[in-house]
């Protein structure tokens, strides 16, 4: 062979033998992300806050994602009866070959796709779904948005402590994270010395239900205050109005609940009715903490002066976190599921929303619940005002062991 | 408070959403009773209706009475260009044909509303004098309710007074009764099947706007009371104004007293009476037989 | 025309052979070369497409649901949009079945699934098949209703909204197991299940009982004028069809390991009836053509333009309703008549 023969080859060798390495290179910092959310449906107007919380992950911290890539592929989960999200997970560790798989906006479509996650041995955090017996239903959930317990647990103590009530009625929409903010209401409202008095199953999450008859049975029983929980979104805005509608303030109930109903992306659209409502959740947009400024600051900038995050939002936002830890802790071997949930047991993180901590019995989220008053600001606008923080809230269901909150043999 | 004031907030709230069900359906109603045509695709433009007062009260700032009247044309002139140009094919068809077809206009309004406007739901902001609550006497009630129960009645009686009294009514009982007979007399039937049409449909608009209050408006609203409708006019009976009055309201009170007491599944009484009623008179409780 | 009538007591295939109306019905029943494609496409696609096999049970879900309803419709003339009460009778009988430990095992559990909602059927069809068109349609939607809000009443036994999840169905034979992530021995089995309905639902049609179906179904009136005993014979064909909607129903609550409200929902049933009007109705294959060809579009093109896909469905819907009544099977029998090869006349 003459040298430029030689030559010849070794160059297409080495060409090669680099473009195998950039190839592998470049393989091996692709993580691949399933995301299940309901894009049509009632919960067509939720999902694009979560895509935008995402997005916008990626956006702030792309220093911190490198040197890997995201890529994220997109399901419809539609109604929130479990059976798209099944079929969705199914299709996204099966066809789509991901590595993680998250969302999950409502529980029942959480709760359908456990068996398949189980399954699929691949790390799944749940953005949304609140309802607590979740993250017992396989060892692969990971929670970074909330329970409905935390909310309600601390609601129903505040109401007896903070606002001196004595009665309540519960009015709550007939699915798992309407009967968790019942039971965990009730549990600590009547530990701090308050009665519930009726419960009422107000309708199904699929479509908006006329709220004047579940009003008017509460009115009719005159406690000293209606709990209320519903889906955010347009149910949130149908309870405001009826409970204004029926003059039930002047007959004296106060209406209270989990921040569900007080979305921050419907609050000014409710107008002054909303103005004095208490509730009590682990986020609004109004809270005073350095990471939640930048949050709100950025979002603005992305996205428009007019429009504001909101809960499901930083449970996207604290998602992403959760999956660019594990990515890091686990140097890129995401697809090993044991390995990624084990990264993320004890992770904590300075979210918008205050310090989170992953609890590594559970795999659930520990953070601060803040009892909050809905004011008229001096720009006119409608803000939330913390009056109590409750720190390191654990999801009391399951340290109480209640029901199918206890964990499995 | 009293046991009578409850009972009288029950009462006035299920007269307002049998109300609301009322001036949706009756157009309905005249035209199934009319034309003997099944239109399942009603509710689609009570929503169209819907959405015409809404966003011209939200967005270009008319006052509430100027929607209304903007909804009703509206809707009518819609359901004209539609009867005019589909509908008509259909009339000699069989019912199966006729479900499809208007099961095909019930999607593509519902998409076509979801691509213009958005799926989220739409909010009635009541003029001042409609809001709050009215004092009368025995109870405080809210404003809004009273207004639709008394609106109601008057609807319901303007239309009576109409088919009893003027001779478009007179023509179309006639038709009603006897299609065949009513064109050798030298009635255009064509033309009052538009007319009809139209009048039923807009009034559906505005029912759809009025009802918005309770019923929610988005872009669902078609299949979510489907049902409904269609009892309301199944148990009144075809054709009959005042037979779908009294059908709504009961319907409405039942609903209303069914959820109050029994908030999961009270409604399955509802179905029951509907089955029995209609087993034992299947033209309906004021319908006419051979219908 | 005159016909051969064989004396009674003579029934011997001899005898048949003479009678012009027996020799067309056995012609009919004979195997044409085509009928086993679709069960050759079914058995390849599990082998061509492994991991689209939680579409493909839905798929023969659909299939057997849709035929189902072509029974009552199709060859009865029975308007209804209530099947789903049938076919969601027959998924919570497997549903509470398995998830109260009482009964697991598949094949079995398909059998109770039938004769329950078989049994529905026949009180049901009883009561309602005296009224016909509008009062019949509002009637069977009723049913449905009813039923939905019963099992929404007994949450505590049915789960309500959120329904039963994670059902423990036993193995198929006691061998093969139901994967939760990858739908193979699902599949087989429903596929199995839709051949045995299928031969059922086929022999039916074909048989003198089908034909009076038909005749039914065309002209009411002059089936009774001839004393054919029309109530007796729908009442049958709905039970029958019932049943088989809630053997489709049970498969359903056991290829996904899962039922809820919405197996007993208007949309489910409004669907199906779109799905066999779609393929075309009173025909064996339309059940096939048009499950195969609505769920495949909606896979498709829903993912991509969910709102897009319902207005292009309306618009289909209202074409079909104005031109193609028969649906596609029509279209395309219209279509061999005028550009196929011409035919003596049978």
């Amino acid at each position: 062979m003459s040298k430029r023969t030689i030559a010849a080859f070794a160059a297409a060798m080495a060409t090669v033998i680099a473009a195998a390495g950039a190839a592998s290179q470049a393989q091996a910092q692709d993580v691949k992300i399933g995301l299940i959310l309901p894009y049509t449906g009632p919960g067509g107007a939720l999902s694009p806050e979560m895509d935008k919380a995402i997005d916008l992950y990626q956006k702030l911290n792309a220093a911190q994602i490198k040197p890997y890539k995201f890529t994220i592929t997109k399901r419809d989960s539609k109604l929130p009866n479990g059976a798209a999200a099944k079929i969705d997970a199914q299709e996204l560790l099966t066809q789509e070959k991901v590595d993680v798989l998250t969302g999950w906006i409502y529980s029942p479509d959480a709760i359908a796709s456990a068996p398949v996650v189980t399954a699929g041995k691949r790390l799944a955090v749940i953005m949304n779904a609140g309802t607590s017996f979740i993250t017992n239903l396989s060892p692969y959930f990971v929670r970074t948005s909330f329970t409905l317990w935390q909310s309600s647990y601390v609601m129903g103590d505040q109401a007896a402590k903070y606002m001196h009530a004595k009665t309540a009625v519960v009015a709550y929409t007939d699915y798992p994270p309407g009967k968790d903010a019942l039971a965990g209401f009730k549990t600590a409202f009547e530990k701090a010395g308050g009665k519930v008095i009726d419960a009422i199953p107000a309708g199904g999450p699929e479509a908006t239900p006329d709220f004047t008859p579940f009003f008017q049975r509460a009115k009719d029983e005159h406690p000293d205050v209606l709990f209320v929980f519903v889906p955010a979104g347009d149910q949130a805005t149908a309870v405001v109005k009826t409970y204004n509608a029926l003059g039930m303030k002047a007959a004296g109930t106060k209406l209270i609940g989990t921040g569900d109903i007080v979305p921050d992306e419907l609050l000014q659209g409710m107008g002054d009715a909303a103005v004095g409502l208490i509730t009590v959740h682990h986020y609004n947009a109004d809270l005073d903490n350095p990471q939640n400024k930048a949050f709100v600051a950025a979002w603005k900038k992305a996205y428009g002066p007019d429009s504001t995050p909101n809960f499901t939002s930083v449970g996207a936002y604290d998602g992403m976190a959760a999956i660019n830890h594990a990515v890091h802790a686990t140097k890129g071997k995401i697809d090993d599921g044991a390995a990624a949930v084990k990264s993320l047991e004890g992770w904590t993180f300075a979210s918008p929303q205050g310090p989170i901590m992953i609890d590594p019995q559970t795999r659930d989220i520990v953070m601060n619940e803040y009892l909050d008053e809905v004011v008229k600001g001096s720009d006119g606008k409608l803000h939330e005002k913390v009056l109590v923080t409750v720190h390191d809230v654990k999801d009391q269901c399951k340290m109480l062991a209640i029901g199918p909150c206890a964990p499995k043999k | 408070m009293n046991a009578v004031a409850d009972i009288a907030g029950i009462v006035l709230g299920g007269l307002a959403a049998g109300t609301v069900l009322f001036i949706v359906s009756v157009g309905l109603s005249v035209t199934m009773g009319l034309m003997g045509f099944v239109n399942l695709a009603h509710g689609a433009f009570a929503m169209f209706g819907g959405y015409i007062i809404i966003l011209a009260m939200n967005r270009a700032q008319y006052s509430f009475p100027v929607a209304l009247v903007m909804g009703f044309f509206g809707t009518a002139a819609l359901s004209v260009a539609l009867e005019r140009l589909l509908y008509r094919r259909l009339y000699r068809a069989g019912e199966l044909d006729q479900v499809l077809f208007t099961i095909g206009l019930i999607f593509i309004f519902i998409a076509a509303i979801t691509i213009v406007i958005g799926s989220e739901t739409q909010n009635l902001q009541l003029p001042p004098y409609l809001g709050g609550q009215l004092n009368l006497g025995i109870v405080q009630y809210r404003t809004y309710s009273i207004f639709l129960i008394v609106v109601g009645l008057l609807i319901a009686l303007g239309i009576w007074f109409a088919f009893e009294r003027t001779r478009i009514g007179g023509q179309i009982r006639a038709t009603v009764d006897n299609r065949r007979m009513a064109e050798s007399l030298g009635i255009d039937v064509d033309r009052l099947f538009t007319i009809t049409f139209a009048f039923g449909s807009g009034m559906a608009g505005i029912g759809g706007g009025l009802g918005a209050e309770f019923l929610g408006l988005d872009p669902q609203y078609p299949l979510k009371y489907l049902v409904y409708f269609l009892i309301a006019v199944s148990v009144g009976g075809l054709g009959s104004v005042i037979g779908v009055y009294y059908a709504s309201l009961i319907l409405g009170v039942l609903d209303f007293v069914l959820t109050l007491y029994l908030p999961k599944g009270g409604t399955i009484f509802i179905y029951a009476l509907t089955i029995l009623i209609l087993l034992a008179r299947p033209q309906g409780l004021l319908g006419r037989k051979g219908l | 025309m005159s016909v051969a009538v064989s004396p009674p007591g003579e029934a011997s295939p001899a005898a048949a052979g003479r009678n012009p109306a027996a020799q067309i019905l056995i012609r009919r029943h004979r195997v044409r070369w085509w009928e086993p494609l679709p069960w050759i496409v079914g058995i390849a696609f599990y082998f061509a497409a492994p991991d689209y096999l939680g579409f493909g049970c839905d798929l023969l879900v659909t299939i057997l649901f849709a035929l189902s309803l072509d029974l009552a419709l199709g060859y009865a003339g029975i308007i209804t949009l209530g099947h789903g009460a049938f076919f969601g009778v027959g998924a919570y009988a497997v549903g509470m079945l398995a998830t109260y430990n009482i009964w697991t095992e598949p094949i079995t559990s398909l059998f109770i699934a039938a004769a329950v909602a078989g049994a529905i059927g026949f009180l049901s069809g009883l009561v309602l098949l005296r009224t016909t068109g509008l009062t019949l349609l509002m009637l069977t939607l009723c049913t449905m209703t009813l039923l939905y809000e019963a099992a929404n009443m007994a949450a505590a036994y049915t789960g309500g909204f959120d329904g039963l999840l994670s059902l423990p169905i036993g193995p198929v034979f006691g061998v093969f197991e139901f994967n939760p992530l990858y739908a193979n021995t699902q599949y087989l089995f429903a596929l199995g299940v839709l051949f045995v309905c299928f031969l059922l639902v086929r022999m039916l049609v074909y048989s003198p009982f089908g034909q009076s179906l038909i005749g039914i179904r065309e002209n009411i009136l002059r089936m009774h004028a001839i004393g054919s005993p029309v109530r007796r014979r729908l009442i049958v064909c709905y039970t029958i069809s019932a049943a088989l909607a809630g053997v489709a129903g049970a498969l359903s609550a056991q290829t996904t390991a899962f039922v809820n409200l919405a197996a007993l929902g208007l949309d489910r049933s409004a669907t199906v009836f779109i799905v066999l009007i779609l393929g075309g109705y009173g025909r064996l294959y339309g059940a096939f053509i048009g499950a195969i060809v609505y769920l495949a579009l909606e896979h498709f093109l829903a993912q991509v333009y969910p709102t897009a896909w319902q207005l292009g469905l309306g618009l289909l819907l209202v074409l079909i309703s104005l031109f193609a009544r028969n649906g596609i099977l029509g279209l395309g029998d219209t279509l061999w008549q005028r550009f196929g090869p011409r035919r003596a006349a049978p």
